[in-house]
């Protein structure tokens, strides 16, 4: 099978996340929005979080950064372990020491996630000073040596730019250097291209895998792009309804697609498999609301492959292959029934 | 025939009691301020029914205290305090209402049309400048004193003023709401004029002009007052809270309660009117409201 | 497919003036649309491919009649809409809709799917109110939701249904052309093969000529006959689908190609080798505009405009240097699986 990046280093997590569940409530009532949600990050290592909107996978970054909105979120089980520090119900102080210094995070969109009087140059500096305490003078050197890291070109006269003088590409190196500058342990990346341009995108998603290689930090990858996730992580982690259905290193899962949830996905691609202007599959019905507790698998009611045993409480994710669970009964027809399309064949 | 069909058309939202009573469980502030309005409304209307008269002037008993015939006392001309305030619920309530409906009708109006076309936009936006640059109340007063003393002149001079202020609002509204895609998706199914501004402009402008339209009522019920405390609104017999507080000024060290009467229904009425109006602005919101059940 | 083009773009532009960035400065001008030629045979899928700030939805908007182009001239069928009074106008776009990128705020949030849809057949007096029902409900029925639907608000509705609701809306009146800009770029994932299969089958069974707007390659390659890469306004490639994807002619379409990351092997730890930023749109390089990202630029891509031009059978491109490009295109750089 295929060997392990050799920047992983399997032996040590750094972060462990387990049996979180977590329920929002409002006006309309109780969502379930993670369910018994478990994994770990190693050392070094590209994780991506698939999903669609809803799925859970921006919630999770939010629980682990302790971002979750005070009133009607509530965590009702699990555990998220930074190393041997438990997260979930420190302190907002804490909090505020582990966001920023050990754990860095990026978004969509980095517009609304600079302060757009402050110069950059500025915001950055500001975040060693805070977390390291560092004086203005080498809080200004670091700050530079964060924009050169992040390939920012004419690093020096940028420090006085303010983020509207800057492209989205540029503005989202500045978030990442803003990310990195107390060099975190770990990276959160929540859809950091989605809002990008291909090209541009192209970019981001190098200076993230080569900044993993360098800085040896690990990376929690959020997208709903399944070519993105392809081209840049180690390992995924498919989400639906809140719940982990299938989990495995990238080759592994593409190779052995073994949740109906997956290999719909796979299928629906238009241009990877199916011939020009060919009907594609569909995924029938729209991503549920997750507004009932779904004893069962959540993606029985649009899957093709489901019967009524889909229905039944969930079992434990089966073990597909060494490192590849997927949580669906009929993992092994799933694989049967899409082995030979284009797609899983490039990959195995 | 078609008409039916374009009536067909028209943005609407079915009412259902459960609805209510669900929001009332949700939303208790806000219900409670809809009680104390209604509160207010049923006294401006049933007056005659709960208080004797607010006229008659009984000099023997002038500045007493609450007694039998008079539960909150008498001014300094005898007159039944308690029958004033009632009676003075009409006028600041006609007052308010007729403002905000005024200032509703022809700030929308004028607001959309300025909106929508460009020229014309710009030339009522120059006069709309040159109007809110002299100061509101100094407007008033100066519209109140020319023409006769009574309600009608006290509503034309307060809802004037007010109107450069709507459509300066109604007209921001609507070039953002020319900008969506489903205006320019009616465009090219074949939308336009009336139609476009009938079903697709003004129904999604309405709600921040509701919201200020619950402003202007309450700045006109102070607005009221303060004119007739200047001696320039209504008309001296005619009750009023702020004709009240006027009176009641030369008597506020000995009998402080005759300005304290009209002026807390004054505060009450228009924080109420003030709440409703935040609230409004998220109720009025289709995509805030309630989701469809699966 | 007919010799005679439906909707034909002879030499198009479109400039917005921008105003003065500061108090006394230069006025701005931002070129959208730059010099566009285009023919669109009837029944032809036309894919309009690009980054953002390129102008393609600048030009569906242009092709929609809702803003006139600076100069130039569109003709559906041989007729100029610009010659049209309003009322002819009006009647003219029965013949060419469109369907939106956002499924929500492309619907007017208090209108019921069942009065949005009928809406255009309420214009044009298409019959009594029952008559205009009972087509809504067949609409309905052909974009795949059920009355159930009809009578909810967008808010209540999922991205794909409210997409449905818009492609209802622009078949109603039965057009000969729709411009679908990014119809699916807002939506799930797994709901975008959905909308996507409807467009394509709607289009067969109605012989609709379409244009069909995206950023994603993967999604034009799927659907279009012909492709037209844009680029700061102007088009750079032209071509029939297979031939573009499998042998770019114009170094940006190549870079395209290289830097969209796709669920294949291959793709795996590529590095994309993508230089420098999306120039201002305000201030576009001299001559050729992708000379300041190209490895092929050299001192006549800045002196000289390259013209749209054949360089071999129905493929064009506006690059000085296409065929050396071609001749050294290594196939191993671009997935040729839809060649």
């Amino acid at each position: 099978m295929t060997a392990v990046s050799p920047h992983i280093d399997t032996g040590q997590n750094v972060l462990t996340v387990s049996n979180l569940s977590l329920e929002f409530s409002n006006s309309a009532g109780v969502v379930r929005a993670l369910d018994d949600v478990s994994f770990a990050v190693r050392k070094g290592e590209i994780l991506s979080l698939v999903g669609e909107s809803g799925c859970g996978k921006s919630v999770t970054a939010m629980s682990i950064m302790g971002l979750l909105p005070r009133h009607g979120a509530r965590i009702v089980s699990g555990s998220v372990r930074l190393g041997e520090q438990e997260l979930l119900g420190a302190s907002e102080r804490t909090m505020r020491r582990v966001r920023g210094d050990r754990i860095g995070m990026i978004f969509q969109d980095p517009m609304t996630s600079l302060n757009p009087v402050h110069t950059i140059g500025m915001q950055i500096a500001e975040v060693v000073r805070q977390h390291r305490g560092l004086s203005g003078a080498a809080a200004r050197a670091r700050a530079l040596e964060m924009l050169e890291l992040v390939r920012i070109p004419d690093a020096r006269n940028r420090l006085g730019a303010y983020p509207h003088e800057l492209s989205g590409g540029m503005r989202q190196r500045v978030m990442i250097a803003m990310a990195l500058a107390c060099d975190p342990e770990l990276l959160i990346a929540d859809e950091p291209t989605t809002a990008l341009d291909v090209t541009v995108q192209a970019q981001v998603l190098d200076l993230i895998a080569d900044l993993r290689q360098n800085l040896g930090m690990s990376v929690i990858f959020i997208t709903h792009d399944l070519g993105v996730v392809s081209s840049t992580a180690d390992r995924m982690m498919v989400m639906y309804a809140g719940r982990i259905v299938e989990e495995a290193p990238v080759e592994k899962l593409f190779a052995r697609p073994s949740h109906g949830y997956t290999a719909g996905l796979l299928q629906s691609l238009p241009g990877t498999q199916t011939r020009h202007r060919d009907v594609l599959a569909e995924i029938p019905g729209s991503v549920p609301r997750l507004d009932k507790v779904v004893e069962g698998c959540a993606y029985a009611p649009r899957c093709s492959f489901a019967t009524g045993a889909c229905l039944d409480p969930l079992p434990p994710p089966r073990r597909i292959e060494p490192e590849h669970s997927a949580r669906c009964i009929h993992s092994e027809t799933v694989f049967e029934t899409i082995r030979n399309t284009d797609i899983v064949r490039a990959w195995a | 025939m078609p008409d039916n069909s374009i009536a067909d058309l028209r943005p609407r939202q079915g009412f259902q009691p459960s609805r209510l009573i669900g929001w009332v469980g949700r939303e208790p502030m806000t219900a409670s301020c809809v009680a104390v309005l209604l509160f207010f409304v049923l006294v401006a209307i049933f007056a005659p029914l709960i208080a004797g008269d607010p006229i008659a002037l009984n000099p023997a008993e002038r500045l007493t205290s609450s007694s039998e015939s008079a539960i909150w006392g008498r001014d300094h001309l005898g007159r039944d305090v308690f029958a004033r305030a009632v009676y003075g619920t009409r006028t600041s309530m006609l007052v308010g209402f007729s403002v905000a409906g005024l200032t509703t009708l022809f700030g929308v109006a004028i607001g959309i049309y300025a909106g929508m076309s460009r020229i014309g936009g710009a030339v009522i936006m120059r006069l709309n400048d040159a109007m809110m640059a002299i100061p509101a109340i100094l407007l008033a007063i100066a519209l109140a004193s020319l023409m006769n003393a009574g309600v009608v002149t006290v509503i034309i001079a307060i809802t004037l003023p007010e109107i450069p202020r709507m459509v300066r609002l109604v007209r921001s509204v609507v070039l953002g709401v020319r900008e969506q895609p489903y205006v320019a998706a009616a465009t090219s199914i074949g939308t336009s004029g009336l139609a476009m501004v009938w079903r697709h402009i003004l129904p999604n402008t309405l709600g921040p002009v509701l919201v200020q339209a619950t402003y202007a009522c309450a700045s006109a019920i102070i607005a009221s007052a303060v004119l007739s405390f200047l001696g320039v609104g209504t008309s001296p017999e005619v009750p009023s809270w702020g004709g009240m507080m006027a009176d009641a000024r030369s008597y506020f060290r000995i009998h402080p309660e005759l300005m304290a009467y009209p002026g807390a229904l004054l505060s009450m009425l228009v924080l109420v009117v003030n709440i409703l109006g935040d609230r409004l602005s998220d109720a009025l919101d289709p995509r805030k409201t309630r989701r469809g059940s699966l | 497919m007919s010799s005679k083009p439906y909707l034909s773009l002879d030499k198009i532009s479109k400039t917005y003036a921008l105003g003065r960035e500061k108090f006394g400065g230069p006025e701005r001008f931002l070129q959208a649309v730059d010099q566009i030629s285009l023919d669109v045979p009837r029944g032809e899928t036309l894919g309009l491919v690009g980054e953002s700030g390129c102008g393609k939805s600048s030009l569906a908007r242009l092709i929609m009649q809702l803003e006139r182009p600076s100069s130039g001239a569109i003709a559906f069928d041989g007729v100029d809409p610009a010659g049209l009074n309003a009322t002819e106008l009006k009647a003219a776009r029965q013949r060419f809709q469109m369907i939106f990128q956002d499924p929500y705020a492309s619907l007017n949030p208090r209108m019921r799917a069942r009065a949005i849809i009928a809406e255009a057949l309420v214009n044009f007096r298409k019959g009594n109110a029952e008559e205009i029902n009972r087509r809504v409900e067949e609409l309905a029925i052909q974009v795949g939701l059920s009355s159930f639907h009809l009578d909810r608000f967008p808010h209540e509705l999922s991205g794909g249904q409210c997409q449905r609701i818009g492609i209802a809306r622009a078949i109603a009146l039965s057009p000969d052309l729709i411009v679908a800009d990014e119809p699916v770029s807002a939506l799930d994932v797994s709901i975008q093969a959905q909308i996507l299969n409807l467009i394509v089958r709607l289009q067969e069974e109605m012989g609709l000529t379409l244009v069909f707007i995206s950023h994603d390659l993967s999604v034009v390659s799927h659907v279009a006959d012909r492709v037209a890469v844009m680029y700061l306004g102007r088009i750079v490639e032209l071509g029939k689908t297979a031939d573009l994807f499998g042998r770019p002619a114009h170094p940006y379409t190549r870079t395209l190609l290289t830097a969209v990351p796709r669920p294949m092997p291959s793709s795996r730890g590529k590095r994309s080798r993508i230089s420098g930023e999306l120039p201002s749109p305000l201030n576009p390089p001299s001559g050729c505009h992708f000379r300041t990202r190209c490895s092929f630029a050299d001192a006549r891509c800045a002196a000289e405009v390259p013209v749209l031009r054949v360089i071999g059978g129905a493929q064009q491109a506006a690059c000085h240097h296409a065929e050396d490009i071609q001749a050294t295109l290594n196939q191993d750089e671009i997935e040729t699986d839809n060649a």
